[in-house]
């Protein structure tokens, strides 16, 4: 087991971090598909309103390779195909059924089965549009051939899921995707150093690398530059270890189970912990019940407060856990650039937090400040284990250079890895959008 | 109360107000008196919480032990040379009196043109000139005329950085961008030994010095080949004729702490800065011609002139210094180097500190330069070797 050691990053504590219980989470009166959830690709409907579906059933794939597949989580009646401005489709909405039926696959021997066979299981049984690529971090293209996949089984962000709680008593599902994976091309695992004595280990089809240093170790974009880097013509494939999950259960079973076990946490829950549940469900229907009673606005994250959105109706395809933290538009604070803040985090030591290490933080998500133009330098950088110079590439973006891009390592990067320089940003600039944005115009430029 | 305040007048300066004009002005004092509580749309949630006026107070603040230590200074230059006796508290408040003045043409001159660009671009008020109002009184001497102040000021705020685009974008630091057109525009009234003590009394207080006397600084006195004399307390204490916030070492340095202990300056910087001074000013102490005065001060030269000043707060500014860590030690190193060089070598100019930081923010984008191109050429060879 090859082992690196990551020096730059920045562990945040936030409050109300998921106790490793899990409670079962009643099913949600609907459910839904939302194709933004799943980048880079355009929906074509595949069921009409009043239809009935099985978990399995394609909802709508992509217009531009039909053979990727986003199939339903629950078997059903389709309520509503939503669209939004110029027709755009926002959502497909399922009423579930008691029966909760499931389309069964063909599951071909994972000792025999051939790359082309194994990858064609993938889209059919809709597990293939978890998969994100690099470049662009995209659905990828099931005709490139990836130079390799990589799972990350940790993440380090503040108040995400711990996967050993998740993959607990899973483990050979784990090993049972990884095995599959490994039949399409090479299959590297990032394990975290609390992991190594956990029976998640051995996994013998795949290259494990030991990743030790603060977050964003367990970023899968920081273990890819560690490991292989891609360059430019290269593929490499992505999938989430709860997502190995997902592949593990219909190998075993023949059919798909997009149940998965989140962690609802944040400083707003009651009594944060795990929670067991199915892909697509309502967020209310998740956080009903488990928040306090608050005299001041709530936030409720779809994903943790780095790398997720302001939830909407619908719990995110990729999500591993949902937060609740105060919103702070209610908050008043008086002249704030010279004020001890105490219990206010920051990297800078002006604050009276910078005495109190290891403590729990409890930010809200005001901004903090003004947008300005990059004042700092290598700020960025002390929280970008890369061998990538982040500044530079964020100001190729914003000025378009595609070329400048390109010789800076665009190709290696997602928006994700930007969450914590974003959280440091002292000019407050909305890195991940940037980002995001660059990846979106550079994957058009070279189409 | 304060909000209430606010939210009364807001209606007023924005889009169809009456005073619409002063749009940037209110905007400037809102979020001065309230931290400002839009929350996140995109991206992360949560942010850290540190922004450009958090970080910019923090440098007015490491600048006030300085700013102090040279009001004082200014008053006992004055009673000093006027050979009279004077309480400690008489010297502070004649050096304020002098000062104060030059504090507020620097910031009115200066902010003022930063409100009306901020208005005009539909901008927020960017920070960066708090900094530099304030550094601007403290590296010029005290005899400087305030109207040359207000030019400079203007000439270095629009030429130097709004044109550029604002804090963030500019290439030279424009406090030094000021100070170095007050001393191209008008040498004799910046150098020299006639602008180092105030020589005026004001309301009843300091001494009137006839306008022949002449007191150059340390450095100065050297160039003409004058023994200095000075003290170990004298010169880090900081009670020598100099620009008003460079002459106390003890000072600076209590600055230089704050701005390392909060992580606002780079410590590279700074530290390979003196480095570089070090081993130049060593090693003109061994090799310098004998009737080279200058070059015999030896390590003194880190403690006089504004070599410590420049260390400390100019050379670590974030916009005009090199943006690789890497790179920060080279730059750093060549402004020592430089500064010495400039002070040993040149017979004109007995200070090099200014020069020598202009210089290297000139510089600074080539040094980046290898450092970044260096990882895109390590990028092209992965590519090329598979």
């Amino acid at each position: 087991m090859e082992i690196y050691k990551i020096k730059k990053g920045l562990n945040i504590r936030l409050q109300g971090e998921a106790s490793p219980d899990i409670r079962d989470v009643n099913a949600s009166s609907e459910y839904a598909l939302v194709p933004d959830d799943f980048c880079g690709i355009v929906p074509k409907v595949k069921v009409k309103e009043g239809e009935q579906v099985l978990a399995g059933t394609a909802l709508f794939v992509d217009k531009a390779t039909e053979s990727i597949k986003f199939v339903s989580p629950v078997s059903g009646t389709v309520t509503a195909v939503e669209r939004g401005e110029r027709r755009k489709l926002l959502a497909i909405h399922i009423q579930p059924d008691s029966a909760q039926v499931k389309k069964s696959f063909e599951v071909p021997d994972v000792k025999s089965v051939s790359a082309e066979d194994a990858k064609q299981f993938l889209l059919e049984t809709g597990i293939f549009a978890f998969f994100r690529q690099r470049p662009y971090d995209v659905v990828p293209s099931p005709e490139v051939a990836p130079k390799a996949i990589f799972v990350s089984a940790f993440s380090q962000m503040p108040l995400a899921a711990d996967f050993n709680v998740v993959v607990k008593g899973q483990e050979d599902d784990f090993r049972l995707g990884i095995q599959w994976l490994a039949r399409i091309a090479k299959v590297h695992v990032g394990v975290s150093p609390e992991q190594v004595n956990t029976p998640l280990l051995p996994i013998k089809d795949a290259e494990v690398s030991l990743f030790e240093g603060p977050n964003p170790a367990g970023l899968v974009g920081v273990q890819i530059n560690h490991i292989d880097p891609v360059n430019k013509g290269e593929v490499v494939w992505t999938l989430g270890a709860e997502e190995v999950l997902f592949l593990g259960r219909v190998l075993r079973t023949g059919k798909v189970d997009f149940s998965r076990i989140i962690a609802v946490a944040g400083s707003e829950v009651e009594a944060p912990k795990y929670a067991r549940i199915t892909l697509g469900q309502t967020i209310e229907s998740i956080v009903a019940g488990q928040l306090k009673a608050a005299d001041h606005h709530v936030r409720v994250i779809d994903g943790n407060p780095l790398v997720g959105r302001k939830a909407g109706t619908f719990l995110g395809a990729h999500t591993t856990e949902v937060c609740v933290i105060p919103e702070g538009d209610d908050v008043d604070e008086v002249l704030g650039w010279i004020m001890p803040r105490v219990n206010e985090f920051s990297t800078h030591r002006s604050y009276i937090s910078a005495f109190r290490k290891g403590k729990a933080y409890n930010p809200d998500c005001r901004i903090k400040g003004g947008e300005r133009h990059m004042i700092m330098s290598a700020e960025y950088e002390s929280v970008f284990p890369m061998d990538i110079y982040p500044s530079y590439l964020i100001k190729a973006i914003i000025t378009g250079d595609i070329d400048r891009q390109e010789a800076l390592g665009i190709y290696e990067v997602a928006p994700e890895d930007f969450a914590l320089a974003e959280f440091i940003c002292s000019s407050k600039l909305e890195l991940q959008r940037i980002v995001r944005q660059g990846l979106d115009i550079l994957r058009k430029e070279n189409a | 109360m304060i909000k209430s305040f606010f939210d009364k007048i807001r209606p007023h300066v924005e889009e169809g107000g009456k005073y619409h004009a002063f749009r940037s002005l209110f905007d400037g004092f809102e979020t001065f008196a309230l931290v400002p509580n839009t929350t996140s749309k995109v991206g992360t949630a949560i942010h850290d919480a540190i922004d450009s006026k958090r970080i910019m107070s923090f440098v007015v603040i490491a600048l006030i032990p300085a700013l102090l230590v040279g009001m004082y200074n200014i008053g006992y230059q004055n009673y000093h040379a006027a050979g009279v006796d004077a309480s400690f508290f008489t010297m502070f408040l004649y050096g304020l009196i002098v000062m104060l003045p030059k504090i507020i043409v620097s910031y009115g001159v200066g902010l003022g043109i930063e409100f009306v660009v901020a208005q005009w671009k539909n901008e927020e008020i960017q920070e960066g000139f708090l900094v530099s109002g304030l550094i601007i009184p403290m590296i010029v001497p005290v005899g400087t005329p305030l109207w040359m102040l207000a030019v400079a000021v203007a000439f270095s705020v629009i030429f130097a950085k709004e044109i550029f685009g604002g804090t963030g974008m500019n290439i030279f630091n424009p406090a030094l961008i000021t100070r170095a057109f007050l001393f191209f525009a008008w040498p004799t009234k910046m150098s020299g030994d006639q602008v180092w003590v105030s020589t005026e009394s004001w309301f009843g207080l300091g001494n009137t010095l006839p306008d022949a006397f002449t007191c150059a600084t340390p450095l100065g006195q050297a160039a003409a080949g004058i023994d200095t004399n000075l003290s170990a307390m004298e010169m880090f204490g900081g009670l020598m004729p100099g620009s008003i916030g460079e002459t106390s070492v003890i000072a600076i340095a209590i600055g230089a702490a704050i701005l390392l202990w909060t992580r606002i300056a780079s410590w590279r910087t700074m530290l390979s800065v003196f480095v570089g001074g070090a081993l130049f000013a060593l090693l003109f102490d061994s090799v310098g011609a004998a009737d080279n005065a200058v070059a015999h001060l030896g390590l003194n030269h880190l403690f006089l002139g504004g070599f410590a000043f420049g260390a400390v707060f100019m050379a670590t500014d974030p916009v005009t210094s090199c943006r690789t860590e890497k790179g920060k030690f080279i730059y750093g190193f060549i402004i020592g180097a430089m500064a010495i060089i400039i002070r040993v070598l040149n017979p004109g100019y007995p200070e090099g500190m200014m020069l020598a930081i202009l210089f290297m923010n000139m510089f600074a984008p080539l040094i980046d330069y290898f450092f970044v191109q260096s990882n895109i050429n390590k990028r092209a060879k992965r590519m090329s070797n598979k």
